[in-house]
């Protein structure tokens, strides 16, 4: 029998730990469960869904601040902020392509525990760049905040950023507030035909450092709905400086070929390259960062294995997708480790996900220091343990 | 006055078994012992506050930092990390018993990547030497704290500093990829790399601002970026403090985001004319510096706009540059801030508190009731778009009297900035300035969980103990940890 816990305030969210910790009854803590299947699998009695706490609690868009409840769906935040022409951004991904929608959308305190981010990080930052407060209950009962609602803030050690990307692990988070930027006026994207993942990632790299601004670089292999592969790269700017930004960087790119989407198809392809939607779908999914020169090796690297993808983030961001095995996965491992890059298994079945570090190990000297630190804000060990690391 | 931890006995005891040990670590010219050579390290930026350390240490390669650490940490001794010794709050202030470990000779450039973005250099590097070593290929490091000519890159990450340019480009945190840290038992670690986003927990971002108490910083991979076609600068002048405050707010909503986005009050606008003869409308009570950047088309565009919702506030002066040479002049006074305010006082304290924008206007009148109940002079130059205060007072050192009233004003500003619902600091770190006022922004738990982190890195309290958090007894401490 599980135990489904859905507090509507964070003094529930309180009990609900405490509970948890008198009873040393560990906890799976999420919010409306659409990224479940990430990293490893946490087998509890209890479930503790955040999805309770809604609402949006402030917004000031001339400060560029806005706060939320935890399990306030992303969506609602999304169209607060368009109606005041600004947005999320770190362009958070729609993973539901990946691990199957559940009918439910996903919450603005989920995307923060798993930072995830969009196309638009390359140049503008991760969520975890925008977190400017966070309020969050420890594994203690305790509701500890830091950072505030101001754009500036370094006033003692930042937990926000401790805390987001945590996957649950070091505390429930239970409100978030960000910082937001205008929405652009406008967009289009340049299309960089017959270029494979090298002298893609060579374009891609040389459009980012250009002075025009580039917000979006991606690489596409052949079969993701253009005449072979593609490099694409987006901006976002006021209609005069999109034209004159994307013709400028067209001839300083100099090749054949290359076309200006306009701002529908343009806005379509990012959408679909922030959701993943041009990866197959295999059994496993992986997300690789690396440098972006390092991209297209990785690539290569794995192709043997049956393993395929596409580069996001100028080459630096490698979606990877291939058979659900140990041995596909330790290549992705090697070849991320050749890279000096890191991983995450985003999808797989329980056993692999439970079999293989899902995300790489840390030297003894920092476990060790992570156990510390996890200790500190969890010391009965009941915030989705194992969900990173076994045993923690 | 603020008091510093008593000095373990033990240590001022070993005092020169400690030197002799060192000097088996670090060559003979990075060992400091010595009372004169000592003495340039006996503060830093809050040069109110001075003690002699123990020794300095002057490391030349991560594995000496290694080697220090794991000798101090075996002997039970404290350790100040120290950069430029720039800190605006008393974060790199020695300690009698501590040995300062300083990055001084830790000044090499070790990688630029243009393809990847990325440049890898030892933590002495300044802030300007970064774009020294790219601004020749068209790039620059995006973080621009005015003291970027002093201050080393492993301070600006150990302080998460900003500068005038961080609305658009973000403070230190938002362009550090990579750290080389050594802990304090001698530990090397690697957190992050050329990489973004690294998986698992962000020690980045935690070490990121924490002040010299998690870790040594030896080296930083930092993103570099192409410097845009060019920029330019305009002046608007206002009748009050209120109307520039929604001057700022219409340029947000705008949709316009500045590269800079700066604000002075009438003391700070004729100080710095005084001293900078920059062309600053003497009869303005608020004034704006606005910088845009793109090509000369996309700047004249911006500026336009600018204008337009400028003239909506009836600004008493609008001055658009026309040239690198005009934008210059327009920066001129502004750069040159605190050597301007240094002129017209003996003394000044630089505060540093963030608060919501849209509060600006009541918080600048409150500074100015509080500046007449002190009878103290106070000029107000900040970062407009993201709200980060910098109220200049001004006292005389020499007059004892005269510095408790500046702190006690001080720390006035910053109660009121957290009252109106922002930070005590917004970039300079809290040191031990403002350390003791930590309980008015967090609760005791929340000051106990933090410690409680710093104890995961350093649970015998040897790295910079005596700063951030206010003291408590050691019998607490132990419990923390
Ligand atoms: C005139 C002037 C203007 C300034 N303008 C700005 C500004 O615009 N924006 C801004 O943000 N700040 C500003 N500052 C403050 C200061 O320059 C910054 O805080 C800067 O980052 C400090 O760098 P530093 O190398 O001098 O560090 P230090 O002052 O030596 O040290 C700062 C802190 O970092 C720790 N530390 C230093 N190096 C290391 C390391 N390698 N490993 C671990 N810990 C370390 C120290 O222990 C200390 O706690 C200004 C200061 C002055 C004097």
């Amino acid at each position: 029998m599980t135990l489904a816990l859905l507090p509507t305030d964070e003094a529930g969210v309180q009990d609900a730990v405490v509970s948890a910790a008198a009873a040393r009854e560990p906890l799976w803590v999420h919010g409306n469960g659409t990224k479940s299947g990430m990293l490893r699998r946490v087998e509890t009695a209890r479930v503790l869904s955040t999805a309770g706490l809604s609402g949006i609690t402030l917004y000031s868009p001339s400060e560029l601040i806005i706060s939320a409840r935890a399990g306030t769906p992303i969506g609602e935040v999304e169209a607060a902020l368009a109606e005041k022409g600004q947005q999320l951004t770190a362009e958070p991904p729609d993973l539901s392509r990946i691990f199957g929608a559940n009918g439910r959308p996903q919450t603005i305190g989920g995307v923060t525990a798993t930072n995830l981010s969009g196309p638009r990080r390359v140049a503008w930052g991760a969520m975890r760049d925008h977190v400017m407060g966070i309020r969050a209950v420890s594994g203690r009962g305790e509701v500890i905040h830091s950072g505030g609602r101001v754009l500036k803030n370094v006033t003692g050690l930042d937990l926000c950023k401790l805390f987001t990307g945590s996957h649950g692990t070091l505390g429930v988070i239970t409100e978030v507030t960000l910082k937001v930027l205008p929405a652009s006026a406008t967009s289009a994207t340049l299309v960089l035909p017959g270029l494979d993942a090298v002298t893609g990632v060579a374009a891609l790299s040389a459009a980012l450092g250009s002075p025009y601004g580039v917000s979006g670089a991606a690489w596409l292999p052949k079969g993701a709905g253009f005449d072979g592969p593609v490099g694409l790269v987006r901006i976002e700017d006021f209609a005069a400086s999109v034209a004159y930004r994307t013709e400028k960087l067209r001839a300083e790119l100099g090749i054949p070929g290359a076309e200006i989407l306009d701002e529908a198809s343009s806005r379509t392809i990012w959408k679909s390259v922030r959701d993943v939607l041009p990866l197959p779908l295999g059994d496993a999914v992986w997300r690789v960062s690396v440098r972006p020169s390092a991209g297209p090796g990785v690539l290569a690297a794995v192709a043997a294995a049956g393993i395929v993808g596409f580069l996001d983030w100028g080459g630096g961001l490698v979606w990877l997708s291939g058979p659900a095995s140990a041995a596909a996965h330790r290549q992705v491992e090697t070849a991320t480790r050749t890279a000096e890059g890191t991983w995450m298994l985003l999808r797989g079945p329980d056993c692999l996900r439970s079999a293989v570090d899902v995300v790489p190990p840390e030297v003894p000297a920092l476990a060790a220091i992570t156990r510390r630190m996890k200790a500190s804000l969890d010391p009965a060990g009941v915030l989705n343990p194992g969900r990173l690391y076994a045993g923690l | 006055m603020i008091r510093l931890p008593d000095p373990k006995p033990e240590t001022l005891a070993r005092r020169d078994a400690i030197v002799a040990g060192l000097s088996d670590i670090v060559p003979s010219t990075s060992l400091i012992s010595d009372e004169t050579r000592l003495k340039p390290y006996e503060t830093d930026g809050l040069s109110a506050y001075r003690q002699m350390p123990l020794a300095v240490a002057l490391p030349e390669t991560t594995e000496q930092v290694a080697a220090v650490l794991r000798f101090c940490h075996q002997n039970g001794v404290r350790v100040v990390p120290r950069g430029a010794g720039t800190s605006l709050s008393g974060g790199a202030l020695p300690m009698e018993d501590a040995v300062v470990v300083g990055m001084m000779k830790m000044n090499r450039i070790l990688d630029i990547n243009y393809p990847d973005r990325v440049a890898t250099v030892q933590a002495g590097v300044t802030n300007i030497g970064i774009t020294n070593a790219v601004a020749a290929d068209g790039f620059f490091y995006a973080p621009d704290p005015s003291s970027q000519l002093a201050c080393m890159i492993g301070g600006n990450v150990n302080m998460n500093s900003g500068g005038a340019h961080c609305l658009k480009y973000g403070v230190t945190a938002n362009n550090l990829l990579g750290l080389k840290i050594v802990t304090i038992d001698g530990e090397i670690l690697d957190i992050g790399g050329e990489h973004l986003d690294a998986a698992g927990y962000d020690w980045l971002g935690l070490l990121t601002g924490s002040e010299g108490m998690l870790a040594v910083v030896t080296e930083v991979t930092v993103r570099i970026l192409r410097s845009p076609e060019g920029a330019r600068a305009m002046l608007a002048a206002f009748t009050s403090n209120e109307i520039a405050g929604r001057c700022v707010d219409a340029i947000i909503a705008s949709g316009i985001i500045p590269v800079a986005l700066e604000f002075m009050d009438r003391p700070a606008i004729h100080a710095c004319e005084a001293f900078a003869h920059a062309g600053y409308p003497l009869d303005a009570e608020a004034m704006l510096i606005i910088e845009v950047e793109g090509s000369v088309a996309e700047q004249d565009d911006l500026l336009e706009q600018l204008k337009a919702i400028c003239q909506r506030f009836d600004p008493i002066s609008l001055k658009v540059s026309q040239s690198a040479e005009e934008s210059a002049a327009i920066w001129k006074g502004r750069k040159g801030a605190f050597g301007a305010i240094g002129r017209i006082s003996p003394d000044y304290l630089c505060m540093d508190g963030t608060i919501p924008t849209s509060r600006l206007p009541e918080v600048l009148r409150r500074i100015g009731e509080m500046s007449d109940s002190y009878g103290l002079k106070v000029a107000n130059i900040f970062h407009a778009g993201d709200g980060n205060l910098h109220p200049l007072i001004m006292f005389d050192a020499n007059d004892p009297a005269s510095f408790q009233k500046a702190e006690m004003f001080g720390a006035d500003i910053l109660k009121l900035c957290v009252e109106v619902g922002g930070c005590l600091t917004g970039e300079h770190g809290v040191g031990v300035e403002k350390r003791d006022l930590m309980p008015v922004q967090f609760a005791p738990h929340e000051l106990a969980q933090q410690r409680a982190i710093k104890s995961a890195f350093d649970p015998d309290w040897l790295l910079n103990p005596s700063k951030v958090f206010p003291l408590i007894d050691p019998v607490a401490m132990a419990k923390a940890a």
